[in-house]
């Protein structure tokens, strides 16, 4: 009996502890429950409080968005997930529910070019899915928006127009929009097709500067790479760099000599230009000058394996080889200081036989975080 | 009785679905069997589809059903950044609700697949969607985010450019995943309800993109995972390894199948191999180049073993020996790994028509059913439906309730 009644004790107090809990959790802020997931770490540490967490989150109010929204500003890109889903359910929800959405918070949101461009295009398909005017009274403003996604959609419009203005055989105007909207657009797709269109009407667009394509380098190689032990091992110009020495490489002496790729995509194709090796390494140096301290993005693309330096600090290693090559393959992002500022890449090429494994060669662009050239 | 024994089997290995639904890539069991009946057999752009949705972007994932609803991923996106985890009514094929991710893994791929390139595996209460970029997803039925992982961030040397694709698959509490790449290979087995490893083990650094399968031996159940070089199986919960069969020139796409014992392996010929009771390195029984499949899994059904090449041959053999039966020329190529029930074999092709084979008839082709859309992803078969997904629309066939 009394074992009876001490178990019924203690299910009333776990039930009391879990309603309790449950309480507690419900009284918390977008802000702090947001600060909750923000702890989660490699490996799904964190993951059992983060759970609870978004789950309170995702029963939330259509009045909460606007904090979330917020909380979503500085969160990395997998907390970001995390909240993401929380958004997505409560303003699902409300739609379904025909509830409001905040509109006006919403739009405020997205106007404000401080906020992050991913969650700005979140909150803007959420607001124009509930305001049917949103679409065309915001996109046209965009075209040089800090939210790639929104720009996107501005640089399709506008583009739209003024194929319209040449269709109507104003030349001049035409052409001074498609201009315009070519040194919007970040897209490769919309960049391309609108220079296709530039070439059409006899103009020579500029992809070379559009992009930021490194066509000058200092290059040297070949070293060693056989079995692919060369990705991991340290060569004189990973040390230092020293335009003038001699190193020892895979079969002789090796020496930095200058290199300018006609390609307007900036490709370096180094069987061409060091020779046809296998399991080998090279490197290639680039200088750039910089007014001002800023954030950029270095955009790669290689069928090799590369490792990146900016400034002597590693900020790309890509270990795969012979998996395509596009541009904007890989993307590191790194600060360029102010005055003159290196770039380092080594392109491992190894000793694969078949056909479609003998390229080596590389690109790079280097931009700002919207992927326009710099 | 063999159904009940079935329904038991799949209770004990994934949860709480039910025989009749399809809750991983070619079902239940992994193998792209169904046990219903009555399945369609003619069908056509406008006769005998119950539902056509159309999709917001692109995936070569398979759906999946469980309980009454059906899940499916794709991507959208300039550069495929977009994942879409979306949940249907599998009796009406309304939306019921759609939760959308940002890639947090590199979205490279060769342009035949995309980021949405693993099916999900569902255990009725959670859905886990694994994507190309290695973004890890686990919602409830409705839609709630339980747990979420970038596995990318976690190893950064486990994707690769051609795009991965091996489907993750679920045995009891374990949810697994085959990250096998030129780098950091591995395979995860990730507690299913918190997200957490229960185990990792590295795998050989060769790329390739097949899912892995569960296979039975004895009274237990194996995890086995194929590489170039090896097939090997392990302990699904601890993920220790149990036995290894070493061999140059495995198929890096289509999944292993299991017979009542033998194990039936592609590669450059198809080979046939029997564990022992032990953990000794199993036993060769026969290998055979014409069973060679190519990226489509090859199917073991109703005592026969089926493979489709990469012209469009469909070979028919004596899973005893590997004696070649019969071979049938069909229009090609497939990507979709063919699936079986009711005494058919439903084979798709990449134009979207499926090939209805009845394995009982000399006949042979039962019917050849065009939708006239792109198909890479292998059909699924639930409740006496078939569900199919396209580059633009999931269609559900078969108008019986």
């Amino acid at each position: 009996m009394h074992r009876h009644i001490s178990f019924r004790c203690v299910l009333t107090l776990v039930a009391l502890l879990f309603a309790f809990s449950r309480l507690a959790w419900s009284a918390e802020d977008v802000a702090t429950l947001a600060a909750r997931i923000k702890e989660v770490g490699k490996e799904g540490k964190g993951n059992q409080v983060a759970s609870r967490a978004s789950r309170e989150l995702s029963r939330r109010g259509a009045e909460d968005l606007p904090d979330l929204l917020l909380a979503l500003n500085d969160a990395d890109p997998v907390v970001a997930n995390w909240l993401r889903a929380a958004v997505d359910q409560i303003a699902e929800r409300a739609v379904a529910n025909r509830k409001d959405l905040p509109a006006k918070k919403l739009e405020a949101f997205v106007l404000d070019r401080r906020n992050s461009g991913p969650v700005r295009r979140l909150a803007f398909e959420w607001l124009a899915r509930v305001d049917a005017t949103a679409t065309n009274r915001l996109i046209p403003g965009m075209l040089d928006d800090p939210s790639v996604e929104l720009r996107r959609d501005a640089v399709a419009r506008t583009w739209a127009d003024a194929q319209k203005v040449l269709d109507g055989g104003d030349r001049p105007a035409g052409l001074a929009a498609l201009q315009k909207v070519f040194w919007s657009a970040r897209d490769r797709d919309q960049v391309l097709d609108i220079a296709k269109r530039l070439e059409a009407l006899d103009e020579k667009p500029d992809l070379t500067r559009h992009f930021g394509c490194i066509q000058n380098w200092q290059l040297i190689g070949p070293f060693d790479n056989s079995d692919k032990a060369g990705f991991d091992d340290v060569f004189p110009p990973e040390k230092q760099i020293e335009l003038e020495a001699e190193h020892a490489g895979k079969e002789s002496n090796v020496r930095w000599f200058e290199h300018t790729t006609a390609d307007q995509f900036g490709v370096v194709d180094l069987n061409k230009v060091i020779g046809k090796h296998m399991g080998v390494t090279a490197f290639g140096l680039s200088r750039l000058d910089a007014r001002e301290e800023r954030v950029i993005q270095i955009r790669v693309g290689s069928p090799n394996a590369v490792k990146v330096w900016l400034n002597g600090t590693l900020v790309l290693r890509v270990d795969e080889y012979h998996h395509g090559m596009n541009m904007d393959q890989y993307i590191a992002t790194g600060k360029l200081k102010t005055g003159r500022n290196t770039i380092l890449i080594k392109i491992c090429q190894n000793e694969q036989k078949e056909d479609w494994a003998q390229n080596w060669m590389f690109q790079v662009r280097v931009c700002d975080l919207t992927g326009g050239g710099l | 009785m063999k159904s009940i024994v079935a329904a038991v089997m799949i209770f004990a290995s994934t949860g709480s679905v039910l025989a009749s639904e399809w809750p991983q890539w070619r079902g239940a069991e992994g193998f792209g069997i169904s046990g219903d009946r009555d399945l369609p057999v003619r069908w056509t752009e406008d006769e005998g589809i119950r539902w056509k949705i159309d999709l917001p972007g692109r995936g070569v994932s398979s759906p999946i059903i469980a309980g009454s609803r059906v899940y499916l991923t794709a991507c959208t996106g300039a550069n495929q950044d977009r994942l879409h985890v979306l949940c249907f009514d599998a009796s009406s094929g309304k939306q019921l609700w759609e939760r959308q991710f940002w890639a947090t893994g590199l979205t490279g791929c060769h342009p035949k697949t995309c980021m949405a390139a693993p099916t999900p595996a569902s255990d009725g209460e959670r859905v886990y969607a694994l994507f190309a970029t290695c973004d890890l997803v686990c919602l409830d039925k409705d839609g709630t985010l339980v747990w979420y992982r970038s596995l990318q961030r976690d190893y950064p040397n486990i994707t690769n450019q051609v795009g991965m694709a091996a489907s993750p698959i679920l045995h009891k509490n374990t949810l697994i995943a085959s990250l096998e790449t030129d780098s950091d290979s591995c395979a995860l087995g990730i507690d299913k309800f918190t997200g957490l490893n229960r185990w990792r083990i590295a795998r050989v650094p060769n790329v390739n993109w097949v899912t892995p399968v569960l296979a039975r031996r004895g009274s237990g159940i194996e995890l086995l995972l194929q590489s170039r070089t090896d097939i090997s199986a392990y302990d699904p919960e601890t993920g220790d390894q149990r036995w290894q069969h070493r061999a140059d020139g495995l198929d890096m796409i289509s999944s292993p199948v299991a017979g009542n014992g033998p194990i039936f392996v592609p590669a450059g010929k198809m080979i046939a191999i029997r564990p022992g009771k032990s953990d000794e390195a199993p036993q060769v029984l026969w290998d055979s180049p014409k069973l060679r499949p190519t990226t489509a899994s090859p199917i073991h059904f109703d005592g026969r073993l089926y493979a489709v090449n990469s012209v469009g041959v469909l070979t028919c053999a004596d899973p005893a020996d590997g004696e070649i039966l019969w071979q049938e020329r069909l229009k090609g190529p497939f990507s979709a790994s063919p699936v079986a029930g009711d005494d058919k074999l439903y084979l798709v092709n990449e134009e979207g028509t499926t090939t209805v084979i009845d394995t009982k008839s000399e006949a042979r082709v039962l019917a050849t059913n065009p939708l006239g859309e792109t198909i890479l992803g292998s059909p699924a078969i639930s409740n006496g439906r078939i569900y199919l997904r396209s580059d633009k629309h999931l269609f559900c066939i078969g108008v019986s309730n």
